[in-house]
């Protein structure tokens, strides 16, 4: 790489609520085989962003505290969830205490619909997103590629957008690419996140090459055969596909067109 | 007095919220609460009495996706 591509790459960053990041990978921290693999795979993604949750607590395991402790040292953000959650009642009061607990305005939320697909109730969350905004927070709502529904999600006030790829932790990539790709394009100037389903990193590179601003992801790491390589995997995966994004790949045509040039080629045969 | 814990059923002599935590073993602990259903921030824990019957939510950072 020489010093100008360097330069440009670096100063490639992306920006949520007004925080700038460089790095284009949003892990999970949940299913890891243990936590020394899931510090190691934070570290190897080189994620500056981390999702967590809210869990009942016991007093004798007291595992939250020592979980908390690995996330506070890898001096990550991070983004907690509302996973779980069915109605916007209990999308909001977790919201609420999980900014409390975290002492963050940032909140993932997801008002879950259906119970195979954990497809969004996106009723539900745009009038959970509305109440939280008016609250102070600063909105991640896990939704659909649906248009409208992205729009009423604006209005309510968010400033990023994180649309499904496939079902949470079906590893199925992008389902659904034209509307990914229409959701791009209806919506330049907001930063886009594809979140979920994504399971091996040529999905991860597929959405950035669509123009996405980042990919959120957890399963596809945590329970792949070796963690931390996978980590690193998607992170060379998503630089990759946002390198060629910037670099204006070439058009597809239907049918071949030499590489070689045509000109000045022998005559052999006869 | 009998609550419910986290889903479970619980014997407690707290008469707070702060108590019940410490009685738990949670009084360090970073934890957020709640009582039947509605959040109580930590700096209202000791003014907020336990009653019979109450159902506690004690949450700490988790594992998520």
């Amino acid at each position: 790489m020489d010093a100008m591509t360097e330069k440009t790459t670096h100063a490639d960053t992306v920006e949520f609520y007004g925080a700038r990041v460089n790095s284009r990978l949003l892990l999970g921290t949940a299913q890891y085989p243990s936590p020394a693999i899931l510090a190691e795979a934070i570290r190897a993604s080189g994620t500056e962003i981390v999702t967590v949750s809210l869990r009942r607590e016991s007093g004798v395991a007291k595992s939250g505290q020592s979980f908390w402790q690995i996330i506070r040292d890898l001096g990550v953000k991070v983004l907690p969830n509302t996973a779980g959650c069915k109605t916007v009642k209990e999308a909001i009061t977790t919201a609420e205490m999980a900014r409390e607990l975290f002492g963050t305005p940032w909140v993932k939320l997801e008002v879950i619909g259906e119970d195979d697909t954990l497809q969004p109730d996106v009723f539900g969350l745009v009038e959970a997103a509305r109440t939280l905004v008016r609250d102070g927070f600063q909105v991640f709502p896990y939704t659909t590629e649906d248009l409208v529904v992205a729009e009423k999600l604006i209005s309510a006030g968010c400033e990023v957008l994180m649309p499904w790829g496939a079902p949470i932790g079906s590893g199925r990539g992008l389902n659904n690419p034209y509307g990914l790709r229409s959701m791009r394009a209806h919506f330049p100037g907001i930063p886009l996140v594809v979140d979920a389903g994504v399971g091996v990193p040529s999905h991860a590179a597929a959405a950035m090459e669509m123009g996405y601003d980042a990919v959120l992801l957890n399963t596809a790491v945590a329970k792949a055969g070796d963690p931390v390589r996978m980590a690193r995997a998607f992170a060379r995966a998503i630089e990759a596909g946002r390198e060629a994004l910037i670099a204006d790949p070439m058009e597809v045509r239907d049918m071949a067109a030499p590489s070689t040039p045509v000109m000045g080629r022998a005559v052999l045969g006869q | 007095m009998k609550i419910i814990v986290n889903g479970e059923a619980a014997d407690t002599r707290a008469g707070t919220l702060a108590a019940l935590l410490a009685e738990l073993g949670l009084g360090d602990a970073i934890v957020a609460t709640a009582v039947n259903g509605a959040m109580v921030r930590a700096v209202k824990r000791e003014a907020t009495p336990i009653a019979d019957g109450d159902r506690v939510e004690i949450l700490a950072p988790m594992q998520g996706g």
